[in-house]
């Protein structure tokens, strides 16, 4: 088909936060996940885990606790000391209340998520009544010396238990007064008293009290006698954090040394009544700490300071083995973080407080497949844009042309006219940007560089026109007809400048047209979440990639899907495609060759090629590598539509240039793994 | 479910254009390749066709005033095609040859029915006649005299087949209405005529048969629009001059109270068959149709209408129909899946349903109530046949039907009948249909047969039982003193095929199977016949002679190890005699040796039985096993060659075995000192080789690790070439 020149790119220096929260909601399936960067996520379960929600991170705003309370609203406390609702239409924090205690380390919503308890630096307790606008204080309970760093409610709701440093309380509800305290270090020997930290405590239904602590016990006690029912010692390191699951036979445990363990309440023997918590699976699927587990009713889900968000399907739990039993981990968000300028060649990375533009090297040579080509220019960092304030970045881009650059926080949204004079680069703030309705979700210039469309809530689409030499005005507002009140998440203008296709966190896709600032039409709706979108230059089709791996092509001209996506539904993609697990991020497509789609995942770049036929299950889906083997005379029964490439991995992004050059933005794991602090030292047999 | 796919044509048929002009098809046969077809019309020419690309690949004719009269058929040996027109006249040519006149031809001295060709033997040639020839034998001496067999029986239908390496012909004949079935055994030259029974007010339209278990099993398709089944065993036993075959009725093709009558039919597994008829409702046109049956629920699976009419004709190769509608040839896919009650009513699981049945106790009941409640599901058996077959048989009950011996009887019989007698009835007893209790019965007949076989010394009938365990409808604990039996009988081609079969044996007759191979002597062996395959590969036979003494060391590893070890103790016995070089044992009793280290078994159970073995067998046995390890180690797959040769795995556990039941009495034995420490140094020999492999595998790693590391730069430009 075609050789392309890569240029293959690792200096994107990106490192993921890690995780410190997890919060699983059953009814809709989701799973809240909070990094220590104050970031916090929604996977969605049902629609092939997706992250369909990322809310940025703020330098004051730590999150020590999440919660699903009263219904699906999501709450969030930290040790800035607030209480925090979540606004997941608009991506923001709605509203924070402050807790009163100083830093808050836990927080707990009963069963009936009516209530939330914190845990506070002061030893308070502090209950709050979950009201529509937001969170009530309702009372104080007993107030003890140390921080209260864990919390359980039992199910019934009249209880609550509390673990701190060398202690753990039961405090009833209804008096407020602590009505049992255990000293959990009562057993060591006094020489060797070192302060024991209960990180984490559950109150099962039984009465009983699991906690976990900093000397790698994981611990049952009975609250109304005080005393010690069983005592496993999972590691040598602390047990950081633990999960049961709803029905109370099974719990979950996270340790510092990176390993998860489960934990099974089963028969002594056979068919016996007498039960005991057995340790029966291990896990280590961490390098860092496990400071995080969840346990859903078929997974174990834990998360760990090396950004790992790992689901671990139980087999017994599942009818039968297959693609929904595979463990998946997640490393690195469902959405790009780079942007390209194809003619200029540079490449537009965003951190979470920066960005950085680098200009692509070049080579003056050829060579065939599997070569390295010497470098005779070296690709060239030209700016580093720090953003002011505490406020992590939401979202940026940089136009095709390379001299238009912007980006949006929470608050503020900011746009630059960079200048190429030879070697050299300056940079100009564009003053007096329009006061838009903020912040934005998604930026994206059009073809001519002569116009930025912005992502904003309420599924709009605010167009600005980039006005040289250095100006913008607003030009229009895009609204979907029927109103919604999600935020539009991503975007995708096409070459001509006729058409944009916005999708919004409601999974519609709307389509205006920018010749007339005017609702199009709207892509008829799929059950999954879009992860990625883009509009064919020459045909203007939409092809949308959705989370469960379906591709859809729709004809924006004809208001209909095409006859290439209808045969692409009625014969089925192949099965090793529809099991990838990491979704698709980016599309693009090549000018010169109009039935080729450029496709890309984690794992994969893929060209998709719509004139050869599909592969059928029989076929290898991967089949470059004996295609190579093959003389060229054999090849051409063997060619099907997918031609995937595995060879940069993790993929963070991959791009067209120009006809055959390519850009792929690598991130080794390794070298995340290197900006980490070391993990602890375990002694491993043999060295 | 059976399912008919869209049809589509493969050629026009009419005058306008296509094939035949117009004249019909004389018939279809496979061509060289499986998606090939002949077609032959009824004119002058024959046609091959590739069927997935719709497209002829060749044709060719006869001249002007001459007329094919035998359907073409593919030579799959010599890929030659072979025609005969105006009767008598053989051409044989090849792909390449255009002009049928400047072929090869041969002037035959009768007129040919049909020629049939078989897919791994020579093409038979059948003679109107009845007369039989290879097409080998015919043209050494083309105009050699053809018998007649038949005066003025006309041929109506013929089929052969390959049984084993043998070809069989089978064709029907006709004459003032009676049918008579002839059965050609090629290699005896034996020509069996049956006389096919009668049916008042109808007669056989098309005929189909296959050959399974030494049975031929014909079906018929009559004017009355059923289809009656005729079983035909291979082995005639009575020598009578006309045997008259009785006939059951499969299927009656009945479809919402109207009969399909039926023009033509083909069998497509063993429980559909496909018919093409036309129907005629009641007060209606009449239409014919393609359809789809399942003969064991009855039932229709799926039907075609074809509105345009066809010629009567259907063949049916590689799950394709074949057909003329209206004035094309059109193809129809198929697909026949095994059909069971449960996937009728939706509730099939995708597991395997197999194998259940065979481990039935049927020591559990005692005989006499065996023989009752055979006899009572025999009689509802019967009943229930005799029901369906009602209107088919009224005309013969007068007449005792020989084979309708009932198990009962047979029980009785072999407890007092002579050995002659009673293998007749055994016979035909196997070679009747499946009954619907066949395991129960082979069960209860082979505990009779056992029982006599204890209390008369002389009774054994061997053949039958070999036969019966080959059929794999038996396992041990259905006969649990068969083997018993055998043992004391010393029968080891018995045994090794029951250790060979049978699923669950104990592991205390897997040791008395052992024990009593180690015993016979090599001689005894070779007058028994025993089953080589598993040792023929490896077992050099010939030069397995003991007086011939080779200096060379074949084996890679000890060759290296000898001058390499430092133990200077043993290299005198190394030098006389190497333990790995040849086998101990004769390739009879390594055969059966074989068998045993083929059996399943349980450790713990084995090992104290195990332990009785004695010390000399033991040591045997171990040189044996060191034998074997050495032969497969020779290889780099550490695989023997051959079928149910004994994996590496079965030999290492089988000699870790050994050497832990008898570790005391190897350490004392003065034989098998060089035996262990030739064994010894072998296996260490082994295991530094497979530590210099994890050397390699270390520094390969390394190489890797160091390529990995290459790649460890933060920018290159690549090329990438995508296919």
């Amino acid at each position: 088909m075609g050789e392309f020149e890569v240029h293959r790119v690792r200096f994107f220096s990106y490192v993921p936060a890690g995780v410190r929260c997890l919060a699983y909601h059953r009814r809709t399936d989701r799973l809240a996940l909070a990094r220590t960067d104050g970031a916090v996520e929604v996977y969605n379960f049902a629609a092939n885990y997706f992250q369909e929600k990322a809310i940025p991170g703020h330098e004051a705003r730590t999150v020590e606790a999440l919660c699903w309370a009263a219904g699906d609203r999501l709450f969030g406390a930290g040790l800035g000391g607030d209480i925090s609702e979540y606004d997941l239409e608009r991506l923001r924090v709605k509203r924070s209340v402050d807790g009163f205690g100083g830093p808050i380390w836990s927080m707990a919503a009963n069963a009936g998520g009516t209530r939330l308890a914190i845990g506070c630096e002061d030893g308070s307790v502090k209950l709050f009544h979950v009201v529509p606008d937001g969170v009530q204080f309702e009372r104080n309970l007993d107030r003890q010396q140390g921080r209260v760093l864990c919390l359980s409610w039992h199910p019934s709701e009249t209880h609550i238990a509390a673990g701190s440093v060398d202690l753990l309380r039961v405090l009833d509800v209804g008096s407020g007064r602590t009505v049992q305290r255990i000293m959990v270090n009562y057993h060591v020997q006094k020489s060797k008293k070192r302060e024991c930290v209960v990180w984490s405590v559950a109150f099962l239904s039984s009465g009983t009290v699991v906690s976990s602590d900093s000397f790698g016990r994981l611990q049952f006690w009975d609250w109304e006698r005080g005393t010690l029912l069983e005592s496993h010692t999972v590691s040598t390191s602390a047990v950081l954090s633990l999960a049961v699951s709803e029905k109370e036979d099974s719990i979950v445990v996270g340790t510092s040394a990176g390993a998860t363990y489960q934990f099974q309440l089963l028969p002594v023997k056979m068919g016996s009544q007498d039960k005991h918590w057995v340790r029966t699976k291990p896990f280590q699927h961490h390098t860092h700490d496990v400071r995080a587990v969840a346990h859903s009713p078929t997974a174990l889900i834990s998360g760990g300071l090396d950004a790992q968000l790992v689901i671990r399907p139980l087999m017994e739990k599942m009818q039968k083995k297959g693609y929904e039993a595979v463990l998946r981990k997640f490393t690195f968000p469902h959405r790009r973080l780079v942007s390209s300028a194809r003619k200029a060649r540079l490449l537009l990375f965003q951190f979470s407080q920066h960005l950085e533009l680098w200009k692509l090297g070049s080579t003056d040579e050829s060579g065939k497949d599997g070569e390295v080509l010497p470098v005779c220019r070296a690709p060239e960092h030209l700016v580093q844009l720090k953003s002011k304030g505490p406020e992590h970045i939401y979202c940026s881009c940089v136009s095709p042309c390379g001299s238009w650059i912007a980006y949006s926080t929470a608050s503020r949204f900011h746009l630059y006219r960079a200048q190429y004079e030879g070697d050299g680069v300056s940079i100009k703030k564009v003053a007096n940007v329009p006061k838009l309705l903020l912040p934005a979700y998604q930026l994206q210039c059009s073809a001519d560089s002569g116009s930025l469309f912005v992502a904003s809530d309420q599924g709009s689409v605010h167009v600005l026109q980039l006005l040289e030499p250095g100006g913008c005005k607003h030009l229009h507002t895009l609204r979907p007809p029927s109103g919604t009140l999600e935020a539009v998440y991503l975007l995708a203008s096409s070459a001509d400048g006729n058409w944009l296709a916005a999708a919004s966190g409601d999974w519609e896709i709307h389509i205006y047209s920018l010749k007339r600032f005017k609702h199009h039409c709207t892509v008829p709706m799929y059950s999954c979440a879009v992860t990625a979108l883009a509009i064919h230059p020459v045909t203007n089709n939409l092809v949308i990639a959705y989370s469960d791996q379906q591709l859809f092509e729709f004809s924006i001209p004809e208001k209909q899907y095409t006859a290439w996506s209808r045969t692409v539904q009625n014969s089925g993609l192949h099965r090793a495609w529809l099991e990838r697990d990491s979704p698709i991020t980016h599309i693009a497509f090549n000018p010169k060759n109009p039935s080729h789609i450029l496709l890309h995942d984690v794992y994969m770049f893929c060209v998709l090629d719509k004139s050869l036929p599909l592969p059928d299950d029989s076929a290898s889906l991967m089949n470059q590598s004996a295609l190579k083997q093959l003389p060229e005379t054999a090849r051409k029964r063997q060619l099907h539509a997918f031609k995937i490439c595995k060879k940069f991995q993790p993929l963070l992004f991959a791009d067209l240039l120009d006809e055959n050059c390519l850009v792929m933005v690598e991130r080794p794991i390794m070298d995340i793994k290197t900006q980490l602090p070391p993990p602890i030292q375990q002694k491993k047999f043999g060295t | 479910m059976a399912a008919l796919c869209e049809g589509f044509t493969l050629c026009g048929l009419g005058p306008s254009g296509g094939v035949g002009l117009g004249a019909g098809v004389l018939a279809l046969e496979p061509g060289p390749d499986s998606d090939h077809v002949l077609l032959t019309d009824r004119g002058r020419t024959a046609t091959l066709f590739k069927v997935s690309d719709q497209k002829p690949l060749g044709c060719w004719s006869v001249k002007h005033g001459q007329i094919i009269t035998c359907p073409v058929v593919c030579n799959f040996e010599t890929h030659e095609y072979i025609a005969v027109h105006d009767d008598k006249v053989l051409r044989i040519w090849k792909d390449e040859d255009v002009n049928l006149d400047k072929v090869f031809k041969a002037t035959l001295s009768a007129d040919v029915y049909r020629i049939h060709s078989l897919p791994h033997g020579e093409p038979l040639v059948l003679f109107r006649g009845g007369g039989v020839r290879t097409l080998d034998v015919l043209l050494e001496a083309p105009q050699q005299e053809i018998e007649n067999f038949i005066s003025d029986e006309v041929i109506k239908w013929s089929e052969a087949f390959l049984e084993g390496q043998e070809p069989i012909l089978i064709f029907a004949t006709e004459k003032d209405g009676d049918y008579f079935i002839y059965v050609q055994k090629f290699k005896l030259n034996i020509l069996h005529k049956y006389k096919l029974e009668q049916q008042e007010l109808s007669n056989p339209l098309s005929f189909t048969a296959y050959i399974k278990n030494q049975i031929i099993t014909l079906l018929c398709l009559y004017s009355n629009g059923s289809v009656y089944k005729v079983l035909i065993p291979l082995q005639r036993h009575s020598e009578e001059e006309e045997q008259i075959l009785s006939k059951s009725l499969l299927l009656k093709l009945l479809v919402s109270g109207s009969v399909l009558k039926g023009t033509s039919f083909a069998v497509l597994d063993k429980d559909h068959v496909a018919v093409l008829g036309s129907l005629t409702a009641f007060g209606e046109e009449s239409k014919e149709c393609l359809t789809i049956w399942n003969t064991k629920f009855q039932t229709l699976q799926t039907s075609k209408e074809l509105p345009l009419g066809t010629s009567g004709q259907l063949w049916c190769y590689g799950e394709k129909f074949f057909f003329t509608h209206g004035k094309v040839l059109t193809v129809i896919i198929y697909k026949c899946e095994t059909s069971s009650l449960a996937a009728a009513v939706g509730k099939l699981k995708d597991s395997q349903t197999s194998d259940v049945s065979s481990f039935i106790n049927w020591n559990a009941l005692s005989d006499e109530e065996l023989v009752d409640s055979l006899q009572s599901q025999q009689s509802v058996a019967l009943k229930s046949e005799s029901k369906m077959t009602l209107r088919s048989r009224r005309n013969s009950v007068a007449k005792v039907q020989p084979d309708t011996l009932t198990v009962g009887q047979l029980l009785l019989d072999i407890k007092d009948s002579s050995s002659a007698a009673i293998e007749d009835e055994l016979k035909q007893l196997l070679s009747k249909p499946q009954m619907p209790d066949f395991q129960a019965t082979i069960g209860c007949v082979i505990t009779a047969l056992i029982n006599r076989c204890k209390t008369d010394p002389v009774f054994y009938p061997r053949n039958f039982l070999v036969q019966l365990i080959q059929k794999r409808e038996l396992s041990y604990s259905l006969c649990p003193d068969l083997m018993a039996v055998a043992l004391e009988k010393k029968d080891v081609h018995l045994l090794q095929i029951c250790l060979q079969w049978f699923p669950d044996i104990p592991e205390e007759i897997t040791y008395a199977c052992l024990k009593v191979f180690l015993s016979i002597s090599d001689d005894y062996l070779e007058r028994t016949d025993v089953n080589l395959e598993s040792v023929i590969c490896y077992i050099d036979i010939e030069s397995n002679n003991k007086e011939v003494k080779t200096e060379i060391v074949e084996n890679g590893f000890n060759a290296e190890l000898e001058e390499d070890s430092c133990d200077i103790i043993f290299t005198k016995e190394t030098h006389v005699k190497n333990d790995g070089e040849f086998c101990p044992v004769g390739p009879q009793k390594a055969a059966l040796l074989n068998a045993v280290l083929h059996s399943a078994y349980s450790e713990t159970f084995l090992l104290p039985h195990l332990k009785d073995l004695p010390a000399q067998q033991a040591v045997l046995f171990l040189r044996y096993l060191h034998y074997l390890y050495v032969k497969s180690s020779e290889k780099i797959t550490t695989a023997l060659p051959g079928v149910l040769s004994p994996t590496i795995n079965q030999i290492m556990d089988w000699m870790c075995l050994l050497l832990d039941a008898h570790f005391t009495v190897m350490v004392m034995l003065p034989e098998a000192k060089g035996l262990l420490s030739s064994l010894h140094k072998f296996v260490r020999a082994q295991v530094r080789f497979y530590s210099e492999l994890n050397k390699i595998e270390g520094s390969l790693q390394e190489l890797q690790r160091l390529k990995r590391q290459k790649d460890s730069q933060t920018y290159s430009i690549e090329v990438l070439e995508l296919i």
